[in-house]
């Protein structure tokens, strides 16, 4: 069986959404961009305020290597250049754009045949295309597609997981749209000389597994992988483990394993940049929960206002006590629905009970749960515990640095202590202070 | 756009809170609950076997020890932590481990002891260095040895099975799978515990890691130093008598007082494994598994510091 050590199998809440096909939203309301949906420097804004744009238009230009430009994905005029909420709470600069309902575009040049282009252009196509890591991390995808040596990539693989709770955005597009996922992936195969592609899908998708085996029967170069069903299978050093094999620790990159991956929606986004030249304006959001009325998967113009995104999914049944964008396990928390979706924004879920806090912290009685489900094969409870007594010596040497966050040690502990949490703040703090160091 | 976000501000905002944002149902209460009812076939064997006075003794110790946490939470001005159900838990073990005919008091004495001085005085639930119920025996064995030892009662006289084997007698080994043997209210009945020890094994609370290992390796030194060579009656006798498998299942699997490590599990199991052959075989005294846990206890913060796992990526990925 293709998997890792450790690992949770929570409630995985995917039947309330899994069987709702796509629904293409407009949105009504302003838009707004913030100028950084991505890990590295923040795009530069290039409209004004009163300027008319179309769906398409250029509106923010990246401004470094490791950056991506932002796209208006609404017709209207720029009505406001301000600092707006964005899911995390902060405060981001961002374009707000009136929306006039038009959705008059821009004009796209497609590329139907991609191999008659050069890997130049195919890299070019996708960093204008203003692609990121979809799947929450938001890394700018034509700089993962550019490893030093590309020779040595051996295997793209296609991070089909979706390992969190909630999400069927993957699924869906898994059922509804295979072959532009199997397409985009063979655009980025055919960036390296020397890889091969891997459909990795956990194995609570058989119908996905199915269509995908059926999609690449002919194609020697790409394999479909089942991975057991856990929790956090999808994660990117687990993946990689659980499909060659090859385990790399925190300060290494997926290319040192001959790795790169990406997750289904950056996939199609790939081809979508690629052959029919569109930049990245939309993203596929399950709006969930046991608030909502009828859960939803959406078609949703980078941009939307949640808001409007709740709404149209048949508004809220109960108060939601907390809604988190994202997964239940990685997501961010909001405390107003008034943000708008980003390029990695992959669910809006609305829970009636907020299981963190109902229940208090207690004493921990070394159970060892933790250290059983910790993908980062860490003690976690001890980690916790320096990092509350601010003891960074311990916390490295009992390397707390190789941790990725994953939760699943708050998730499982019966005494409900906060590690994930605790650990988290300590691996900034240290992170911030080593980027300090770095720069002097 | 200030008003404008003033007017926002206003309403009512949800919770907010660093991910994860979902937990499993389990809790510190509900493990101890399932670790009392896993205890309780061999309780009630226990007190069908030995009468009511065995009764007396295991509600006293179980009544004491949760009364001395109470005192002693109000006492430290410490929320009152009882309802998580550890020092019912502590107090049957202890009753457990007491003879049958052991006076009330002594056995009230040994609960205050346990939940006192072993448990609280370190700073409670989870900081315990050593197994409350068997540092409260150890105590009572020290103080008050004639009646820890006279395992005397209604239904039997004379020495427990390991006893009687260490002075070369012999013993039968059907009484003693059963349970119909002298000796503590809890330990006699291997079939009862080995119940009780699958039922947490199914729930996930506990793993084969310790138990197996200190059975294991126990048998192994016993086959090695028992002078019995391979002597299938005299290895039965030694795991179905005293304490082993209320032991091996129920405190040395004692969470707060184990390692934590996966590998750091093993070498405990090991360890109170040949400290128990030793005691046993060696020793003055018939019995070893109470001194076995307790110094495999004291042992485990140097267990843990060598047995540190590696993480995913620098070699642990596999284990």
């Amino acid at each position: 069986m293709f998997t890792f050590h450790g690992g949770i199998h929570p409630y995985d809440g995917k039947d309330i959404s899994k069987d709702r096909p796509i629904v293409d939203y407009s949105p009504k309301g302003d838009m707004v961009y913030p100028l950084s949906q991505h890990i590295g420097a923040p795009c530069e804004c290039v409209v004004e305020v009163g300027e008319k744009v179309l769906v398409g238009q250029l509106i923010a230009k990246d401004t470094g290597f490791v950056s991506s430009p932002i796209y208006s994905s609404v017709s209207g005029v720029v009505k406001a250049i301000e600092p707006r909420r964005i899911i995390t709470g902060d405060h981001v600069k961002a374009i707000v754009i009136e929306n006039d309902n038009e959705y008059k575009s821009v004009k796209f040049t497609p590329h139907p045949d991609y191999s008659k282009l050069s890997r130049e252009e195919i890299v070019s196509l996708i960093q204008k295309a203003g692609v990121v890591g979809m799947g929450g991390a938001g890394f700018p995808t034509h700089v993962k597609v550019s490893p030093k040596e590309p020779d040595k990539i051996e295997y793209v693989i296609a991070n089909c997981a979706e390992c969190e709770p909630y999400l069927t955005s993957d699924y869906r597009i898994m059922i509804e749209q295979p072959q532009k996922l199997v397409e985009g992936l063979r655009i980025e195969l055919s960036l390296f000389n020397n890889a091969r592609g891997i459909l990795a899908v956990e194995d609570n998708k058989p119908d996905c597994i199915a269509k995908l085996r059926e999609l690449t029967k002919d194609d020697e170069k790409i394999s479909v992988i089942p991975l057991k069903t856990k929790y956090p299978q999808g994660s990117e050093r687990h993946l990689i483990f659980a499909t060659t094999k090859r385990a790399i620790n925190s300060s290494m990159l997926p290319s040192d394993a001959g790795c790169i991956v990406n997750n289904v929606d950056t996939i199609c986004s790939i081809y979508s940049a690629v052959v029919e030249g569109k930049p990245l304006l939309h993203r596929i959001v399950t709006v969930t929960g046991d608030c909502i009325k009828t859960p939803q998967n959406f078609r949703v113009p980078i941009g939307t206002n949640y808001h409007e995104l709740v709404d149209e999914a048949g508004g809220f049944i109960k108060n939601p006590e907390k809604i988190v964008s994202g997964g239940p396990m990685m997501g961010f928390a909001i405390f107003d629905l008034d943000v708008p979706a980003t390029k990695t924004s992959s669910a809006l879920l609305c829970l009636s009970k907020d299981q963190i806090s109902s229940a208090s912290e207690t004493a921990c009685i070394n159970c060892g749960r933790c250290v059983e489900v910790c993908p980062g094969r860490v003690i976690p409870s001890k980690l916790a515990d320096f990092a509350q007594n601010g003891d960074r010596e311990q916390f490295e040497k009992y390397n707390g640095m190789e941790c990725c966050e994953c939760g699943c040690c708050s998730y499982i502990c019966p005494a409900k202590r906060y590690l994930t949490q605790s650990i988290k703040s300590m691996r900034r703090m240290i992170l911030a202070d080593r980027k300090k160091g770095g720069k002097k | 756009m200030s008003e404008n976000t003033e007017k926002k501000e206003a309403k009512k905002l949800l919770k907010v809170s660093s991910n994860p944002h979902v937990r499993d149902g389990m809790n510190t209460r509900s493990i101890m609950l399932a670790v009392v009812i896993a205890l309780m076939p061999a309780t009630i064997f226990g007190i069908i076997n030995f009468g009511y006075h065995a009764f007396l003794v295991v509600a006293t110790a179980v009544g004491f020890s949760v009364l001395a946490e109470f005192v002693m939470c109000k006492i430290l001005k410490k929320p009152v932590s009882i309802s998580d159900c550890s020092a019912i838990v502590t107090g049957l073990l202890l009753g457990l481990n007491l003879p049958p005919m052991f006076p009330l008091w002594m056995t009230a004495v040994g609960a205050c002891f346990a939940i006192v001085v072993v448990k609280m005085l370190f700073g409670g639930l989870g900081q315990n260095f050593m197994n409350p119920a068997l540092g409260a025996r150890c105590f009572l064995v020290i103080s008050f040895a004639k009646y820890m030892t006279n395992f005397n009662c209604d239904a039997y006289t004379g020495a427990t099975p390991l006893a009687v084997l260490k002075s070369g007698g012999a013993v039968n080994i059907y009484d003693m799978v059963i349970g119909r043997t002298a000796g503590t209210i809890g330990e006699t009945s291997m079939i009862a515990i080995v119940l009780g020890a699958c039922f947490l094994i199914a729930l996930g609370i506990i793993d084969l890691r310790i138990p197996g290992m200190y059975i294991l390796s126990f048998v192994i030194f016993i086959l090695i130093f028992g002078k019995r060579g391979f002597d299938f009656n005299f290895v039965c006798a030694h795991l179905a008598g005293g304490g082993l498998m209320l032991g091996a299942f129920f405190m040395a699997t004692d969470y707060v007082t184990r390692p934590i490590t996966k590998k750091g599990q093993y070498v405990y199991g090991i360890l109170l494994g040949i400290l128990t052959g030793i005691f046993r075989i060696f020793g003055a005294s018939a019995e070893g598994v109470s001194y076995a846990i307790i110094l495999g206890n004291l042992l485990v913060p140097l267990i843990e510091k060598i047995t540190l796992p590696k993480a995913f990526g620098k070699g642990g990925e596999n284990s």
